[in-house]
C-alpha cells in the first residue's frame, strides 16, 4: 500500500470512531475531560465538538499561514463573523435558518475580499500588524454594541426559535451538535484536501517558497494570496457558526478577542504548520488539554498543593503557552514533524515576503 | 609563509540553487588576485562565503586558520577588510560615523585614508546617502582600509562609475595593492590588467583556470574568461 | 477652545505613552526583524514591580520617594524581563524570524497566565502620591500632574533615546544595523549584542510605559492583561510611523494619542461609538498605509 492510501485508511477509521463517539458509554477514568467520566457523557461531547470546531477553523488558517505563507493575526475576525452574524440573524431579526446562513457567509465573503485586498497591499510583518489591527477594530465594534444588535459585553445568546427542534441548545441535543461540529470538520477537511492538492493550491505553496521567482514566470500572487485569505476566513466562519449552536452564546472576550487568533495560531505550530493533519491534531490537542487542565483545576485535592505548583497548574493557558515555547525551541515541525518522516516545512520556510537584508 | 586564504571544495546552496559547485582556490601572500567570470558564475557568493556571510561546506582558512562556520565579524577580526559589491555604505549615517563604525584597533589609519581620498576630509558630516557613487567608493574602501588589516575582499569596485574615476579608482588601489593582500572581484578588463598578477576564473560555479595575468593579453583567452560583455 | 487645549494636552501625553512602549519595538523590529509579542509582557512586568516596589516601601520614605522607587523598579524590571527574553529565548533562534515571533507569543500567553494564576484577573492598586491626581494649571488649561508627567517622561527618553543613537559607538551599530545587519558584522562587529542591547532598553521604555499607563489612564490600577491591550496601540504607531524608525514611532505616537482623544471626546459619547476613538485609529492606520505602505518615516522594508 502507498503512503496516501494509508493516511486515507488511517483518516477513515478516525473519521468512523469519532463519528460513533456519541453511542460509546464506556466509564474511563482520569482521561477525558467532562465531569462524569463516561466517554459520551455531555460533557466530554462538548469538549469533543469544541475540538472539532477549532481544528476545522485552524486547519483553515493552515492553507493561509502553512501553506501560503502569510502570517495573518486576523482569523478570529470571521470566525466572530459566523458567531455573530448567524446569532443576529436569528436571534434579532427572526430570519429562517437558511437565510441567516447564506447571510452570515455573504457577509464573511465580502469582509474577507475587501479587508484582505487593503491588507495584501503590504507584505511581511506589517500584513501582520494590519490583519491584527482590523481584528481589534472588529472586536471593539462588537463592544460597542451598534444599534444593540450584539450585546457587547454581556454578550447575545442564541435564540434557537427558527432553529429545527435537533438543533436547539437542550441537553439532549449535545449528541447532534457534536455531529454538527464533527461534520463541519469533515467538510473543512474536503474541501483544504481538494484545494491544496490543486493546482492553485501548489500556487499557494510557491509563494510560501519564494514569491518572487513566481512573478518572474509572470503569475501575479495578489490573486492567490487573497484567494488563500479568503478561503481560510471561509472555514473560519463556519466554525463561528457550529461554534454558536453549540455553546448557544456569544461573548465578545471568548470569540472576538485575539487572544483566540493567538490560540488558533499556537495550535497549527503546535500540530505542525503546512500539513493538513498536524493543524488538525494540534487543535484536538489544544482545546482537549486546555479544558481537561481547567477540569484538573477545579478537583478539590487541587487547593491543598503548595501554591507554587498550584498556581501555575491552574492556569492552561500558562501551560499552553510554556509548551508551544518549548515547542517552538525544540520541536520546530511540531507534532507532524515528530511523526512524520516526510520533513515538514521548516518555519524559517514559512517566511513571506520577509525583508532581505544583504 | 601560510597563504592568505586556502578554499577547498567549497559549496553553497542558496534558496534552492547550488551556487558553488566546489569552487577550489589558493591566494598567496602579498599582490592582487583577481577572481574572474561572467556575471551568475558565483564570484560574489565566494567572495561572501570567505567572509560567513551565506553558509558553506568545504574548507576555508584564513592564514592558516580554519574558519568555515565562524561568524562574520570574527573572521573579519583575524584581519580582513571588505568592500562589497553595490559599496554598502550606511546611507543613513554619516561618512565619519560609516568610518568610525569600522574602528576595530586602538589606532585606526586615519592620516592614509585622508591622503587617498581628500575628499572624504571635507564631507565628514554628510550624510552617506547624499554622495556621490565614487565618494560611496571611497567610504566604502576606506571602511575596509581603516586598520591597516592585511588582507582585503574587493567586489566590484570600478561597478557603475564613470571612465575618469574609475582610472583614478585603479591608481588608489595600486596603492593599496603595496600593503595589503588583495582578491579583487572585477569585471573591468583594464583595471585586472593594471592590478592583478594572477587570475582565478569562475564558471557554473567551479575554478576553471588559474594562472599569470598577462594572460589575459591574448583577447581569445580574455573573451573565453570574462565573456563577450566583460572582454569589451 | 480651552477643552481643545486640554484634550490636545491630554492627547499628547496619551501619545507620549504610545511612543515609549513603540519605539522599542520598532527598534528591535528594524534590527532584528522581530515583532515582539513580549513587549505587551514587559509593559505589564513594569507595572507589576512598580506595584510591588512601591508597596514593600516603608511608608516613613514618603509618597514622593515611593514613586520614585516604584518608577525605577518598572524600568528595571522592565529591562531584565527583556533582556533574559533576548538571551533565553530568542537567541536560539537566531536566524529564523518567524519563530522568534511564535516564541515571544507563547512566552506572552505563558507569562500573561501566570500572573492571572497569582493575582487573579482583578487589577492591583498602585500606590501613587496624592499630587498625580491633582490638577495643575498651565497655559488656561486645568489638567491631572499625571499628564505632565507622561509628557515630560516620553520627552525625556525621546531625547535620551536619540542622544544615545547618534552620539554613542553602540547608537551607531543599532542605526546601522537597522540598515544593513550584514555589513555591520562585515566590519568586524558583533552585532548580537547590539540585539540584547536593544531589548533592553526596548524593555526599560516599556516597563515605564506600563507604570504611567497604568497611573494616567487605569485608574493607578494594574492587571495582568493592560500591557496587551496597549500593545495593540503600540503596533498601530510601528507600523504608522515607518518600521525601524524612532523619528517617526514620534510622530506617529502623538497622531495616535490625539486622534483617539479628539475623538472619543467629541463623538465618544453618542450611543453605539464608546469605541471610536480606537476604531478611529484603526481607521487611521488604513488611511496611511494606502497613501504610504511603508509608514510616515519607512525606508525599504
Amino acid at each position: 500500500m502507498t503512503r496516501a492510501r494509508v493516511a486515507v485508511a488511517l483518516g477513515a477509521i478516525f473519521a468512523v470512531f469519532f463519528a460513533l463517539v456519541p453511542f460509546i458509554s464506556l466509564h474511563v477514568d482520569w482521561v477525558l475531560p467532562g465531569t462524569v467520566n463516561v466517554v459520551n457523557s455531555t460533557g466530554t461531547l462538548e469538549v469533543l465538538a469544541l475540538c472539532f470546531i477549532f481544528a476545522g477553523v485552524a486547519l483553515g488558517y493552515d492553507v493561509m499561514f502553512g501553506f501560503t505563507g502569510l502570517l495573518s493575526l486576523g482569523p478570529v475576525m470571521y470566525f466572530a463573523t459566523g458567531v455573530y452574524v448567524f446569532d443576529i440573524a436569528l436571534t434579532r431579526w427572526n430570519w429562517p435558518l437558511a437565510s441567516a446562513l447564506g447571510l452570515t457567509f455573504a457577509v464573511s465573503l465580502v469582509l474577507a475580499l475587501v479587508l484582505g485586498a487593503i491588507a495584501l497591499r503590504v507584505s511581511g510583518i506589517a500584513f501582520t500588524m494590519v490583519t491584527l489591527a482590523f481584528a481589534q477594530a472588529f472586536y471593539y465594534l462588537i463592544e460597542d454594541n451598534p444599534h444593540g444588535l450584539t450585546g457587547g459585553d454581556t454578550g447575545l445568546a442564541l435564540s434557537t426559535a427558527r432553529l429545527p427542534a435537533f438543533m436547539s441548545g437542550a441537553v439532549s441535543n449535545t449528541r447532534n451538535l457534536y455531529w454538527i461540529a464533527f461534520g463541519f470538520l469533515v467538510l473543512a477537511y474536503a474541501v483544504v484536501w481538494v484545494v491544496t492538492e490543486s493546482a492553485t493550491g501548489h500556487v499557494f505553496v510557491a509563494i510560501r517558497e519564494n514569491e518572487r521567482r513566481l512573478e518572474v514566470l509572470g503569475v501575479r500572487p495578489f490573486g492567490y494570496k487573497l484567494a488563500s485569505y479568503t478561503l481560510s476566513s471561509l472555514v473560519a466562519t463556519g466554525g463561528g457558526v457550529a461554534y454558536i449552536l453549540l455553546i448557544g452564546t456569544a461573548v465578545p472576550s471568548a470569540v472576538a478577542s485575539t487572544t483566540v487568533t493567538l490560540s488558533i495560531l499556537v495550535m497549527v505550530v503546535l500540530g505542525g504548520a503546512g500539513t493538513r493533519w498536524g493543524a488538525v491534531t494540534g487543535a484536538i490537542l489544544y482545546v482537549y488539554l486546555q479544558q481537561y487542565l481547567l477540569k484538573v483545576a477545579a478537583q478539590p485535592s487541587f487547593a491543598t498543593l503548595p501554591s507554587f505548583l498550584r498556581v501555575p497548574l491552574s492556569q492552561p493557558q500558562f501551560l499552553l503557552g510554556a509548551i508551544f515555547v518549548l515547542f517552538v525551541l525544540f520541536v520546530p515541525g511540531g507534532v507532524a514533524g515528530l511523526v512524520s518522516r516526510r520533513r515538514t516545512p521548516s518555519l524559517k520556510q514559512l517566511v513571506a515576503g520577509q525583508r532581505r537584508k544583504q | 609563509m601560510t597563504n592568505a586564504f586556502d578554499v577547498t571544495d567549497l559549496h553553497v546552496t542558496i534558496g534552492g540553487s547550488h551556487i558553488l559547485q566546489g569552487v577550489s582556490l589558493e591566494v598567496p601572500r602579498g599582490g592582487v588576485t583577481a577572481l574572474l567570470g561572467r556575471n551568475g558564475v558565483g564570484k560574489t557568493t565566494t567572495l561572501r562565503a570567505l567572509l560567513g556571510i551565506v553558509p558553506a561546506t568545504g574548507t576555508v582558512r584564513v592564514m592558516g586558520t580554519d574558519v568555515l562556520g565562524w561568524p562574520t565579524h570574527r573572521i573579519v577580526r583575524l584581519g580582513v577588510g571588505y568592500v562589497p559589491e553595490d559599496r554598502d555604505v550606511f546611507a543613513g549615517l554619516t561618512v565619519e560615523e560609516n568610518l568610525r563604525l569600522a574602528e576595530q584597533t586602538p589606532e585606526p589609519h586615519y592620516d592614509e585614508v585622508y591622503s587617498l581620498f581628500p575628499e572624504l576630509r571635507a564631507r565628514t558630516r554628510q550624510r552617506a546617502g547624499t554622495l556621490s557613487g565614487g565618494q560611496q567608493q571611497m567610504v566604502s574602501i576606506a571602511r575596509a582600509l581603516l586598520n591597516g588589516w592585511p588582507l582585503l575582499l574587493i567586489d566590484e569596485p570600478s561597478k557603475g562609475l564613470a571612465p575618469r574615476l574609475v582610472s583614478e579608482l585603479a591608481e588608489v588601489l595600486e596603492r593599496v595593492a603595496t600593503l595589503s593582500t588583495v582578491l579583487l572581484v572585477e569585471q573591468n578588463l583594464a583595471v585586472v590588467r593594471r592590478l592583478a598578477q594572477r587570475v582565478v576564473v569562475l564558471d557554473h560555479g567551479e575554478v576553471v583556470h588559474t594562472g599569470a595575468a598577462d594572460e589575459l593579453d591574448d583577447p581569445v583567452m580574455a573573451r573565453r574568461f570574462l565573456g563577450v560583455a566583460g572582454a569589451s | 477652545m480651552t477643552v481643545f487645549l486640554s484634550l490636545t494636552f491630554s492627547g499628547v501625553a496619551l501619545g507620549a505613552i504610545y511612543f515609549l512602549a513603540a519605539s522599542g519595538l520598532s527598534l528591535i523590529y528594524g534590527l532584528m526583524d522581530i515583532l515582539n509579542f513580549a513587549h505587551g509582557l514587559f509593559m505589564t512586568l513594569g507595572a507589576y514591580a512598580a506595584w510591588d516596589a512601591a508597596t514593600h516601601a516603608p511608608a516613613s520614605w514618603g509618597a514622593p520617594v515611593i514613586f520614585v522607587v516604584s518608577l525605577v523598579a518598572a524600568v528595571l524590571g522592565g529591562a531584565l524581563a527583556a533582556g533574559l527574553t533576548e538571551v533565553l529565548v530568542i537567541r536560539p533562534l537566531y536566524g529564523r524570524p518567524i519563530s522568534q515571533i511564535l516564541v515571544t507569543i507563547g512566552l506572552d500567553l505563558a507569562a500573561t497566565g501566570l500572573l492571572l494564576g497569582a493575582f487573579g484577573s482583578n487589577p492591583q492598586s498602585l500606590p501613587v502620591p496624592l499630587w498625580m491626581m491633582e490638577a495643575s494649571h498651565f497655559a488656561g488649561i486645568s489638567l491631572p500632574n499625571a499628564d505632565y508627567v507622561a509628557f515630560a517622561g516620553g520627552l525625556v527618553v525621546l531625547i535620551a533615546l536619540e542622544w544615545f543613537l547618534r552620539r554613542t559607538r553602540y547608537g551607531i551599530i543599532i542605526r546601522a544595523g537597522v540598515e544593513n545587519r550584514t555589513m555591520v558584522s562585515a566590519l568586524g562587529i558583533n552585532v548580537a549584542r547590539a540585539f540584547t542591547l536593544v531589548f533592553v532598553i526596548g524593555g526599560a521604555m516599556a516597563g515605564l510605559a506600563g507604570l504611567l499607563y497604568a497611573v494616567v489612564f487605569s485608574g493607578e490600577l494594574v492587571s495582568p492583561t493592560q500591557g496587551d491591550s496597549l500593545l495593540i496601540f503600540a503596533f498601530i504607531v510601528v507600523v504608522i510611523g515607518g518600521l525601524g524608525s524612532i523619528r517617526g514611532s514620534a510622530v506617529a505616537a502623538l497622531m495616535v494619542g490625539l486622534v483617539q482623544d479628539y475623538t472619543n471626546f467629541y463623538l465618544g459619547n453618542h450611543p453605539g461609538m464608546a469605541e471610536i476613538g480606537n476604531l478611529s485609529v484603526v481607521l487611521l492606520l488604513a488611511v496611511v498605509l494606502e497613501w504610504r505602505p511603508r509608514g510616515l518615516f519607512g525606508s525599504a522594508l
